[in-house]
């Protein structure tokens, strides 16, 4: 694909096409800050002063920021917590509201001009995430069932019958042990890179149309219209993940805490 | 995402048969997606009070159904070297 592009855009320079180089930042000390790195640092920072602020002098009567914070409070405490995990969900509501708000801000960086890229764009940071929830429901599941509690909730479906059994057991195993993180991180991933993707085949596009010819321009014009509608799109669908990961979490927590059948 | 990097030196042809694989790939999910949406507003518009209700498991489906998708574009890349 990169000869393509750099065929039709005649006189490369020396940018292109972008590389993982880009996201060194000069001056700092390369393999422990990255770019990512300080995506990261300011959307802990973004996510703390919007709780704090919102909550430094609660009022019975909230302002328009205190309201603000209560409504996204609320949603992940009972949007979420309650209505997937039930009363118990309550306990989980902080970490999930936290999941909500920290990974919409960063998905929300893939579409702001200067980030330009989501950290969740890159692979290492939902998996640090998944990590978290992994451990989470296993030692969830571990604490309420005890260990062979929790293979017996995890691995027999309700209302199985017995000659099923062997077939059944090993397929809930791997869905619930190996694949369930594996989709955790990489459908966070996937969607904010593919959106990345997107938007910069479109974007960079129509820059490689206006480089082609004249006759081309029209359809330069329309390269960055579509680049523009696909912004709203990626938009959408940060907000979507940030909201799907937190219902998966809460989903996880529901089935480690259910009752043995 | 090079799975069969084709050349053809004939027509000058230069491109990757895993964007057509992808392409394939992706209509099992898409017809998926396609069957929980209509369910859902199929069953919104029988039942408006309902939407709330039903709104998280629309999710919950649309997600698992869209991994699915994503697998293929993540393979594409897992397997791209080989």
């Amino acid at each position: 694909m990169y000869g393509q592009v750099s065929v039709l855009a005649k006189e490369t320079p020396h940018w292109w096409p972008p590389k993982v180089s880009d996201f060194i930042l000069p001056g700092w000390f390369y393999p422990w800050v990255t770019k990512f790195t300080v995506m990261v640092w300011i959307a802990v920072a973004i996510v703390l002063v919007f709780f704090l602020v919102g909550y430094r002098n609660p009022k019975i009567v909230p302002g328009r920021w205190q309201w603000l914070t209560e409504s996204v409070y609320s949603f992940g405490r009972d949007g979420i917590g309650q209505d997937i995990i039930g009363h118990e969900g309550i306990r989980f509501a902080p970490y999930l509201t936290s999941l909500l708000t920290f990974i919409g801000v960063m998905n929300v960086f893939g579409i702001l001009p200067l980030f330009q890229v989501a950290p969740t764009a890159h692979i290492a940071i939902p998996v640090a995430l998944t990590a978290v929830s992994y451990v989470l429901y296993i030692y969830l599941g571990l604490r309420r069932h005890g260990f062979v509690g929790f293979l017996k909730v995890m691995t027999i479906p309700a209302g199985a019958p017995l000659y099923i059994l062997p077939l059944v057991v090993p397929l809930e195993f791997l869905s619930n042990f190996i694949i369930r993180p594996f989709t955790l991180a990489v459908r966070l991933f996937a969607n904010m890179f593919a959106g990345h993707f997107i938007l910069l085949v479109f974007t960079l596009g129509g820059f490689v149309l206006l480089n082609v010819g004249a006759g081309f321009a029209p359809l330069s014009a329309l390269s960055w219209l579509l680049a523009i509608v696909l912004t709203f799109l990626e938009l959408l669908v940060a907000l979507l993940q940030a909201y799907v990961f937190a219902i998966l979490n809460a989903v996880y927590i529901q089935g480690s805490l259910a009752e043995e059948h | 995402m090079a799975l069969a990097l084709l050349a053809a030196p004939a027509t000058g042809v230069v491109g990757s048969t895993a964007a057509i694989g992808y392409g394939l790939a992706a209509i099992g999910p898409a017809i998926g997606i396609g069957l929980i949406f209509s369910a859902y507003i199929q069953s919104t518009a029988r039942q408006p009070e309902s939407a709330g209700l039903t709104r998280t498991y629309l999710f919950l489906g649309f997600v698992l159904v869209e991994a699915l998708a994503l697998f293929g574009l993540a393979f594409g890349f897992v397997w791209s070297g080989q």
